[in-house]
């Protein structure tokens, strides 16, 4: 267990390695290239946090905040400003302590719009959750897509898990339907489903998701139901617009931030945490199996800045 | 639709320029901040929005723009001129290999979309009458030879696969011959989607270029990217010198910066965007045209294109001499509501309507479901009705609402609206006339 721990510290350490590089070093040049703190450091570190995709508002009151701050505390050592912005991303990525409810039984839906890495999270989250020790099935819900089925079967197997899945084309819903008899009658601890990708402003699709949704409510009552959005670390500004469209046809839960082992920073999960109070839950750094890990926001800070 | 909010914001922005009769200084870099904020919020790179914005404001504080009659005008032209340099000026084809077999290799990071849009573009190469293969290169997503096969079926183009043990380079090589000996003119490459750091995975596709040597390699970007979309472009460029983007998913609501900066930064054009996930929902880039839509300046040239494809022309001048004459009936209504359909989403066609902004646009929310309601009542009606409305009387009314499923007080409505129409074709017919002999002036969409 010990051992499984370092290499899971080690693993989240390697794939925010490059992110932490790319913003870190640059954050560093600014930091050490100023010997006062002016309105050009001021500049310069609010388009580094633009392009990190934290976005023009979130940016705007960063740089208001540490404004106040600096005049509050008579601060002038420039490197003091980066535990100032630090310390105002942890607080928008705290989140309150889950009060575990003792349901026996979860159900975990997983939406976002396409190739945001849906199936594969699906994947490697079976996989994590079997290996704690829980028996899990999952619902190929997205009847959609051309071998969405086939590329999912391949995870389960990888995975170990069960799949109940139906032919392409057919309605989502009853693969939805299906899937929770299936989860009552074999007594499994954990249910997860996988739906089509879909944009968030096409409205018959989303309608459909809330289908999904309810057949879920309504038909597996008992169970803990947990709604996890995906979203793409490279996606921009449209982030946030995505967490709110989806979160109007059903609640959130929280954010599986995926694919953030390239040069994208992911930024955009501060301001749809503080705005929709949505909170990360995990993070996808490659595609092998044991590539999702569980989101520290102290460790996603400290790789950006430390 | 993509660069909607972009649209909005810049309208508004430049709106207030437009009334006033002089432009201070201190005007136009209000409007700058307010103009780059809106960059910045739709994803266009910081870079690039700077550099937009110092050339923008350098042309507008000369003083031909401050004392010129139009000030505000004049920004709004230079905006629309630097927005269309940004983007990149002309259409940009695809180049195909003067007397052998083209090769087109697709790249892009997971998720972009590039098996949907290998699928796309080989529907619109056969369309103009090509004999397109496709190649699986993906060996690593599971089952995405299976999708590859599943999207060439659906368009009836051939798919070359062998499995997924098998080297690319190899499938490639393989696939060359293939196409030879099947007479098959252009092949396309889908390859795997990988991550631009990933340099034994990149050094894949470079591999797979050395061999190939393909006409075209192009970039498939998610039109929801945000900074990053440059560096990824970069990347992909500087390993295997793109010859151009395809941009997907801009039906979505993306704010599209990353075609705003893809441009300047890479220096490689857009060639098509995607949207949906039919196959024929794919277009050529028009930079100019979608720099017209931005601003809100319609884009007419798009339209008609369309209306083209969709409408019959023969029909089409039937119905214009019937409408000079006023002789538009109910049967040329029911033509002309077909025709609308082949156009496809009224939403996307509306947007391209020179004149309405994207405010005006949002409480335009065209129901499909009516159109249909309509469609109901005209079958309903006999073929008499059609061509005389005037003899519709109450009873007919009622047998109408019953036949068609709908309320007496709806038949009504549609009977209205049809005699307003006509009314407003008699105003259109004595306006033409006056235009004629004014000479013709357009408005301009700003005013």
């Amino acid at each position: 267990m010990a051992e499984n721990k370092i290499g899971i510290f080690k693993k989240f350490k390697i794939g925010l390695e490059k992110t932490k590089k790319n913003l870190n070093t640059q954050i560093e040049k600014v930091f050490s290239s100023y010997k006062k703190i002016d309105d050009d450091m001021l500049e310069e570190i609010e388009e580094i946090l633009i392009g990190a995709d934290i976005g023009v508002n979130t940016t705007i009151e960063i740089i208001e905040y540490v404004k106040e701050e600096v005049k509050k505390n008579k601060i002038s050592d420039p490197n003091e400003i980066k535990n100032i912005i630090k310390q105002y991303m942890l607080d928008a990525l705290s989140e309150e302590e889950d009060i575990e409810n003792k349901a026996n039984q979860k159900v975990i839906l997983i939406i976002g719009v396409n190739g945001v890495g849906k199936t594969t999270s699906i994947g490697k989250l079976a996989y994590r959750l079997k290996n704690e020790g829980q028996s899990v099935i999952v619902a190929a819900g997205d009847t959609f897509r051309a071998a969405a089925v086939e590329q999912l079967a391949e995870w389960c197997s990888r995975a170990k898990v069960d799949l109940i899945s139906n032919i392409e084309g057919s309605d989502p819903a009853s693969v939805i339907y299906d899937s929770v008899q299936a989860a009552k009658a074999r007594k499994s601890d954990i249910l997860i489903c996988d739906t089509a990708g879909r944009l968030h402003n096409k409205k018959n699709l989303m309608n459909e998701l809330n289908k999904i949704s309810r057949i879920i409510e309504r038909e597996y009552s008992e169970a803990k139901k947990e709604v996890l959005l995906v979203i793409d670390a490279t996606t921009g500004q449209n982030g946030i617009i995505q967490a709110k469209m989806f979160k109007e046809v059903c609640q959130i839960d929280g954010i599986i931030l995926t694919k953030l082992d390239g040069t994208a920073k992911g930024g955009i999960v501060i301001p749809v945490q503080k705005e929709l109070g949505v909170p990360v839950k995990y993070i996808g750094i490659g595609e092998k199996v044991d590539d999702l890990q569980v989101f520290n926001a102290e460790a996603f800070v400290d790789a950006i800045f430390s | 639709m993509v660069f909607g909010n972009l649209s909005e914001k810049l309208q508004n922005t430049l709106k207030k320029l437009k009334g006033k009769g002089k432009l201070s200084e201190k005007d136009i870099n209000e409007a700058m901040r307010e103009v780059k904020l809106s960059l910045l919020e739709a994803d266009v790179n910081y870079k690039v929005v700077r550099q937009f914005i110092k050339n923008v404001k350098e042309r507008s504080i000369g003083s031909e723009v401050m004392e010129s009659l139009t000030p505000g005008q004049q920004v709004i032209k230079i905006v629309h001129e630097e927005l269309i340099k940004i983007m990149g000026e002309q259409e940009s084809k695809i180049n195909y290999s003067s007397n052998d077999i083209t090769y087109i290799m697709m790249c892009g990071l997971q998720g972009a979309g590039k098996t949907t849009t290998t699928g796309k573009l080989a529907m619109k190469l056969k369309k103009e009458g090509k004999r397109p293969l496709l190649v699986a290169c993906d060996i690593y997503r599971p089952a995405a030879i299976k999708q590859l096969e599943v999207v060439g079926k659906s368009v009836d183009v051939p798919v070359f696969a062998i499995n997924d043990k098998t080297n690319p380079v190899i499938i490639t090589k393989k696939a060359s011959e293939f196409a030879r000996k099947n007479n098959r003119d252009v092949v396309i490459i889908d390859t795997a989607g990988r991550l631009h750091i990933d340099t034994e995975m990149m050094d894949e596709l470079v591999d797979i270029k050395k061999e190939m040597k393909p006409n075209e390699i192009l970039l498939v970007l998610d039109s929801m990217t945000g900074q990053d979309a440059v560096k990824v472009a970069d990347t992909f460029n500087n390993f295997l010198d793109v010859s151009g983007v395809i941009l997907t998913k801009i039906d979505g609501d993306a704010r599209g910066g990353a075609a705003l900066s893809i441009r300047s930064v890479v220096e490689k054009p857009i060639k098509f965007v995607g949207m949906g996930e039919k196959m024929d929902q794919f277009e050529s880039f028009h930079p100019d045209r979608m720099a017209s839509r931005i601003l809100g300046m319609g884009d007419v040239l798009s339209l008609i294109e369309k209306a083209q494809d969709a409408f019959d022309a023969k029909k089409a001048a039937e119905l214009e001499q019937k409408l000079r004459k006023q002789q538009f009936t109910f049967e040329d209504f029911l033509d002309q509501m077909q025709q609308m359909k082949n156009l496809g989403p009224l939403d996307q066609f509306i947007e391209m309507i020179p004149g309405l902004n994207s405010k005006q646009l949002k409480n335009v929310k065209v129901n499909e479901k009516d159109f249909n309601q309509i469609e109901a009542i005209i079958q309903s009606m006999t073929k008499n009705e059609r061509l005389n409305p005037t003899i519709i009387d109450g009873s007919r009314r009622k047998r109408i609402a019953k036949g068609s499923g709908t309320s007496v007080s709806q038949v009504n409505r549609l009977l209205k609206q049809y005699n307003e129409m006509k009314k407003m074709m008699k105003k259109f017919s004595s306006m033409e006339k006056m235009m004629k002999k004014k000479g013709n002036r357009f408005k301009f969409p700003f005013s």
